[in-house]
Formats: C-alpha cells, sequence, structure tokens
C-alpha cells in the first residue's frame, strides 16, 4: 500500500484527509486517491489531468518528474505527498 | 438605488452596505482567496462567484442567501480534443428572464461555456471554439486570449454578445449555434498598418450595452473609445474626442440614456496610470462627440490606480456608480460622477465591482 498526504493549506479548501491506496504509477494512484467524481481531484490536477502549474508531489523524498502524464513509479511502502508550490501565491 | 457593493479582489469578495450614502464593509466572502469575477443574478438575487486560486485552479462558488453559505460548483472543463485547460474566468453573465438557470462563462484562454442548471454543469460552445478565426486571437492583459464580456440582448435572450481580448467582438443570434464577428470599424493601432481593420485581432477591452436601448453599444478599445448604433454591426471611433486620454479598461453606460457613458482613462498601453497622476472619471452625455472630466473627490496628486475592466459598475438608477483600483481604493458617486467620495482606501487590488 502507499500513504498518500496532502498540505494542510488545501485541507482548508477541501477535505483531503491522508489515504491509503495501492502502488502503481503516480496516475493511478492519484486516481485511487482523488475520484474522478470527487471535488479534490480538480485542487491537485488540472482540467486536461495535468498536475496544477503550482502544485508539486513528492514520491518519498523525490520530487515528480512526469508531471503531465504521471508515470513516475510509487513502489509499494512508499508514501506520496500532494504539496503547494511555493510559486503562485 | 442600490445600497449594495460586491468588491471582488485579490484576497477575497468584500461586501459592503450604504447607509445614508455612507459606505462600510459588512462582510468579507472567500478571505484571502483571489476573487476575479462575481455575478449577482438579476433573475433570483444568487450570487456566482469566479476564485483564481493561486495554486488549486479555478473554481465557482454559489449562493443562494446572499453571502450567508457557499457551495462550491464544478469548474468547467475543457474537452480533451480541445488542447487547452481551464484559466481565470473573466466573463459571467445570467440568461434571459425566459432561461431559468442559465448562465454564460468565459476566461482564458477563450472558452465559452453555457450552463441550464445555474452552474452546477457546464457545456462547452464547440461552434465558437471551431471558428478558423480564433487562430488568429491572440493575449491581451493576459499571456492567452479571454472571453471577458458577455451580453444577453434584454429583448431576444438567444442573441449574445462576447467581446475578446484580442480576437474581436462576436454575436449569436441563435443561443450559441452559429457565430458572427461584428468588429467592423474598429482600430488596432498595436497591428501592421494594413491589418489595423483586421476584425479578428481587435482588442476590445470592455463592451456595454444600453438596457434600454441594447443596439447601442459603448466599447473601450485598448487604443479607442468606440461606439456602436446597430447592435455591433459596425463601430464609430470616437478616440479624438475622449479625453484626458482614450485607454483605459471600464465602460458604464446609463440605464436609459443610451448617450450617456462613462469611462476611467489611463495613459496609454504603455504607461498604465492615470494622467498626471490624478484620477478621473470621463463622461459624454452626448453620443460621444464630447467627454467631460469629472474629478471631485477622486485623489489628484501622485495617484497610480488603475481600472480595470469590470471593475466600474452602475446601478440601475443611473445615478450612483461606483469603480475600485488596483490600489485597492473603492470610489463611489451618488450624482453621475459629479462628486465622489472614497468607500475604502485600502482593499486588496481590486479586480471587479458590481451592486448587488
Amino acid at each position: 500500500m502507499v500513504r498518500v498526504s496532502f498540505t494542510a493549506n488545501l485541507q482548508r479548501h477541501v477535505a483531503c484527509p491522508p489515504q491509503d491506496v495501492q502502488a502503481g504509477t503516480l496516475r493511478q494512484v492519484l486516481d485511487r486517491a482523488m475520484p474522478s467524481d470527487g471535488p479534490l481531484r480538480g485542487y491537485v490536477l488540472d482540467d486536461q489531468g495535468a498536475l496544477r502549474k503550482h502544485v508539486t508531489v513528492f514520491v518519498g523524498p523525490d520530487a515528480v518528474v512526469d508531471r503531465r502524464g504521471l508515470t513516475d513509479a510509487v513502489p509499494d511502502g512508499a508514501e506520496v505527498w500532494v504539496m503547494q508550490a511555493l510559486s503562485g501565491g | 438605488m442600490s445600497d449594495k457593493l460586491w468588491v471582488s479582489t485579490r484576497k477575497g469578495l468584500f461586501e459592503l452596505d450604504s447607509t445614508d450614502e455612507r459606505w462600510a464593509v459588512s462582510a468579507v466572502h472567500h478571505r484571502g482567496v483571489p476573487v476575479s469575477l462575481t455575478l449577482v443574478d438579476p433573475r433570483d438575487g444568487s450570487l456566482l462567484a469566479a476564485l483564481d486560486h493561486g495554486h488549486f485552479g479555478t473554481k465557482l462558488q454559489r449562493s443562494t442567501d446572499g453571502g450567508a453559505t457557499w457551495t462550491e460548483l464544478a469548474a468547467p472543463r475543457f474537452p480533451k480534443d480541445a488542447d487547452a485547460s481551464m484559466g481565470a474566468v473573466w466573463a459571467l453573465a445570467a440568461g434571459g428572464a425566459d432561461q431559468p438557470g442559465r448562465v454564460w462563462l468565459g476566461g482564458i484562454p477563450g472558452g465559452l461555456f453555457c450552463s441550464d442548471d445555474h452552474g452546477a454543469t457546464w457545456r462547452f460552445v464547440d461552434s465558437l471554439w471551431q471558428r478558423e478565426e480564433r487562430s488568429q486571437w491572440f493575449g491581451g492583459g493576459a499571456d492567452k486570449p479571454a472571453i471577458h464580456t458577455l451580453l444577453v440582448d434584454p429583448n431576444d435572450s438567444r442573441h449574445v454578445t462576447l467581446g475578446v481580448s484580442c480576437g474581436g467582438v462576436w454575436q449569436t443570434y441563435d443561443d450559441g449555434a452559429t457565430w458572427a464577428l461584428t468588429a467592423t470599424g474598429m482600430r488596432a493601432a498595436y497591428m501592421p498598418p494594413d491589418r489595423a481593420g483586421d476584425a479578428r485581432i481587435q482588442d476590445p477591452h470592455a463592451i456595454v450595452a444600453c438596457p434600454a436601448a441594447p443596439a447601442r453599444l459603448w466599447c473601450q478599445h485598448h487604443n479607442g473609445v468606440f461606439r456602436s448604433d446597430d447592435a455591433g454591426q459596425s463601430w464609430v471611433e470616437l478616440s479624438d474626442a475622449a479625453q484626458p486620454s482614450a485607454f483605459g479598461f471600464p465602460v458604464a453606460v446609463h440605464p436609459t440614456d443610451p448617450d450617456t457613458a462613462w469611462f476611467v482613462p489611463a495613459v496609454k498601453d504603455e504607461e498604465r496610470i492615470p494622467v498626471g497622476g490624478a484620477v478621473v472619471v470621463s463622461r459624454t452625455r452626448d453620443g460621444g462627440r464630447t467627454f467631460e472630466v469629472l474629478r471631485e473627490g477622486l485623489p489628484q496628486t501622485h495617484a497610480y490606480d488603475l481600472v480595470y475592466r469590470h471593475a466600474l459598475d452602475i446601478d440601475a438608477s443611473g445615478e450612483r456608480l461606483a469603480f475600485g483600483s488596483t490600489t485597492g481604493n473603492l470610489f463611489v458617486t451618488h450624482d453621475g460622477g459629479e462628486r465622489w467620495q472614497a468607500a475604502h482606501h485600502h482593499l486588496p487590488p481590486i479586480y471587479a465591482v458590481c451592486f448587488g
């Protein structure tokens, strides 16, 4: 399993408690943590499914590489952090 | 006269109320979040606020109880094959009284959306997006093109006029099924001379229609002031008469007198500050033959306020106007602009002002 945690700055706008989901690509992990019919997804991904410009994601200590395709691997046991970038405020 | 103002700012939506012509902030909604625009629906009084989170994207919030509570609505989404993603909302308009639930929405990068359920769901208006002329559009005020004006004809809800920076003036007469480009007569000083009259690249900063005479349109354009007497089919330039300059963003028209309109000018495009550091409002009462410069109550030294395209509004009486600036000043007049008072001096940068 993978634990997905969200920045506290996002919790101000939309409910986003930490979630434990199956491992896979980052796309698969985020799809499981943020259902397409829920409000959370639109805060993290844009309407084309890419990571928003001023949102960043870490897989463990490493910043996401493929911000559009989200093909980064998320191994079992990893932690995923959805963070607010310092830019864009 | 309207005693309520909704002021959309860089740091939230401010609600102001007037008592005996003195204005004060009565509530702050979405505190700390950029609010690019707010619509007060004249059909039912509901509010639709467009939030432009710096980090988390464009969101819509609706209130049916005067702002006491808000509900987040689904934001419009571009279809996959449009090769675009949703940016800030720059235009909101309620449909006609015969179209319950109809809301039009436009913004960056030039997409138009339509809702028939008060914004709960949105339909992408592909008929406009597919027009070949759109390939000539470019950004003005933002990096990408923006639909910023949406005017629903009070006599025919199927007739909608929209303004695009920079993409001209477009109209539908069949509720969005087809579109006509209607910017003939406009002039673009920022283009090579042989393209100055190209309707596809005009930059109308804002367009308003007189509610009592909707064939009369006023436009504050990037490099001039224009008027139309035929619902936008053709435009007449009035820039030589405009005072103290022909550059600016907002325009307001009197609700019953189509010859009376107000502007808030700035020097010019590469110097977006008031002429001489003095904030003034320009008013014509003769259809644009002459313009008066109104100064009383406005700062006249070292003022650098710029007023955005949605930051000037007029109420149904035609006597009360309000405008807000990038410097966070909010000014109100109760006599058509003869005298102004500061309703607030230190709001966040103001994006839009509307009477409630």
